[in-house]
């Protein structure tokens, strides 16, 4: 491990250096096992966040209070330390610079997290596919990755639910079928959908994309359960 | 292997048999929903269950001539790639064996296929001998669209990526077809007491 970033106060970037480490494609994950001293194992899975290009790999990891790998990963883990890890895992969800577009990203909270590789990817890659990321937040604190967005090419837009800063002017509602219609390609543009975030968030995301007449072969979808850990 | 400096593990459970639970696996009392795209929603009076391919007669029944056949309530645990495991869940469906009754076959394997186009691949004897259900209902209520319903396979010693939701049949076939997440790397067999979750596991 080469460095932690804080993201927002229960986020955390883990910045990788793995030795022999093969590439990945955007959207892929890895499995993180960690083992105590008496070989008690644990492991989880955890969505890249670098994209293939970039020098080092990045996992971003939430911290769930009840949860068993993602504590370590977020307050104990420290520079210098190893971690064991499998992948890259997943060939489903994943965008290419070659898959081409227009490509729509809808995300909940850490569901976001795979989002950044794709559209870090398709700026890497000199892609010109349209790409709209829809991102919904309980606040603007805990908006991940928050400095970076505005540069990568993109049309980003948030959606505050739970709480806005004075002045905001983005959206502040949760994610449904008037939203979506709002911000998506008509579904004749045919955009590639990938949705991304906790279970009800991405069955309500999907459902409505399926009402607004975008094709279901069409929209990919990564949930994570209240267990979270993914 | 490497020990993880600080990792004490407070996963670890004292009250309950570890020979339920897989390497690896951790417990869950939710019941986390994984799929690769939207949630279909095929009304029943559209639904029909076929059992096709290397058979001498294909057949195909409606959900009313399909929830007519015998069921079985069962008691399993549940294993998802993913690594959460869920003990004692109870389930309410039709044995295959009921539904391969009468049924001539020298197929050696079967490729569940779904609404949505999910497909997934397992020998026969996996699904036969009382190893598997089409499930319709979930601790006694009607099985949940989200987890697969009307009905989803259920093959509880494997993997559950194995239990097919929104299953509509089987297709029984001389060679060994890869599924859906058996062609993008995941294990063609998906035994959790091996591990075996990717491809050459």
């Amino acid at each position: 491990m080469v460095e932690l970033l804080d993201e927002t106060p229960r986020v955390r970037s883990v910045v990788l250096d793995p030795p022999d480490w093969g590439g990945h494609l955007a959207g892929q994950h890895v499995d993180v096992r960690l083992t105590a001293e008496d070989g008690y194992q644990a492991q989880r899975s955890y969505s890249i966040a670098s994209a293939p290009e970039d020098e080092h790999l990045v996992l971003t990891v939430e911290r769930l209070d009840d949860g068993e790998v993602s504590p370590y990963l977020v307050d104990e883990l420290r520079p210098g330390d190893e971690l064991e890890l499998r992948g890259p895992i997943g060939g489903y969800f994943v965008w290419e610079a070659s898959t081409g577009g227009p490509l729509l990203l809808v995300a909940g909270g850490s569901g976001v997290v795979p989002f950044r590789s794709m559209l870090r990817h398709r700026a890497a890659a000199g892609s010109d596919a349209p790409a709209r990321l829809l991102y919904s937040s309980r606040s603007l604190d805990e908006v991940i990755y928050r400095d970076e967005w505005e540069g990568l090419g993109a049309d980003v837009r948030f959606t505050l639910t739970r709480e806005q800063p004075e002045g905001w002017t983005g959206y502040a509602r949760r994610i449904d079928g008037e939203l979506l219609a709002e911000v998506a390609w008509p579904p004749a543009e045919r955009p590639l959908v990938y949705v991304c975030g906790p279970t009800v968030f991405v069955e309500t995301a999907a459902e409505a994309l399926v009402a607004l007449g975008h094709d279901p072969a069409r929209i990919k979808t990564e949930r994570f359960g209240a267990t979270g850990g993914r | 292997m490497p020990i993880s400096r600080g990792f004490r593990g407070r996963g670890r459970r004292d009250d309950v048999d570890p020979g339920r639970i897989p390497p690896g696996q951790y417990l869950t009392g939710d019941f986390p929903v994984l799929s690769a795209g939207p949630t279909p929603h095929t009304p029943l009076s559209e639904w029909t269950f076929s059992i096709r391919g290397s058979v001498d007669d294909p057949v195909s029944w409606s959900w009313d001539e399909f929830r007519a056949f015998p069921s079985e309530t069962v008691t399993r645990d549940i294993h998802c790639v993913t690594k959460w495991s869920k003990l004692n869940t109870v389930w309410t469906g039709v044995s295959v064996d009921t539904l391969l009754e009468g049924v001539e076959t020298s197929a050696e394997y079967v490729l569940a296929f779904c609404d949505g186009g999910y497909t997934t691949n397992v020998p026969l004897e996996d699904v036969t001998g009382g190893r598997a259900w089409v499930a319709y209902g979930y601790d006694g209520e009607p099985l949940d669209p989200e987890h697969g319903g009307p009905a989803r396979l259920l093959v509880p010693h494997l993997y559950f990526w194995k239990s097919a939701k929104w299953l509509r049949g089987l297709e029984l076939r001389a060679d060994d077809e890869a599924g859906f997440w058996e062609t993008y790397g995941y294990h063609n067999y998906g035994d959790p007491w091996k591990e075996q979750r990717y491809a050459g596991d």
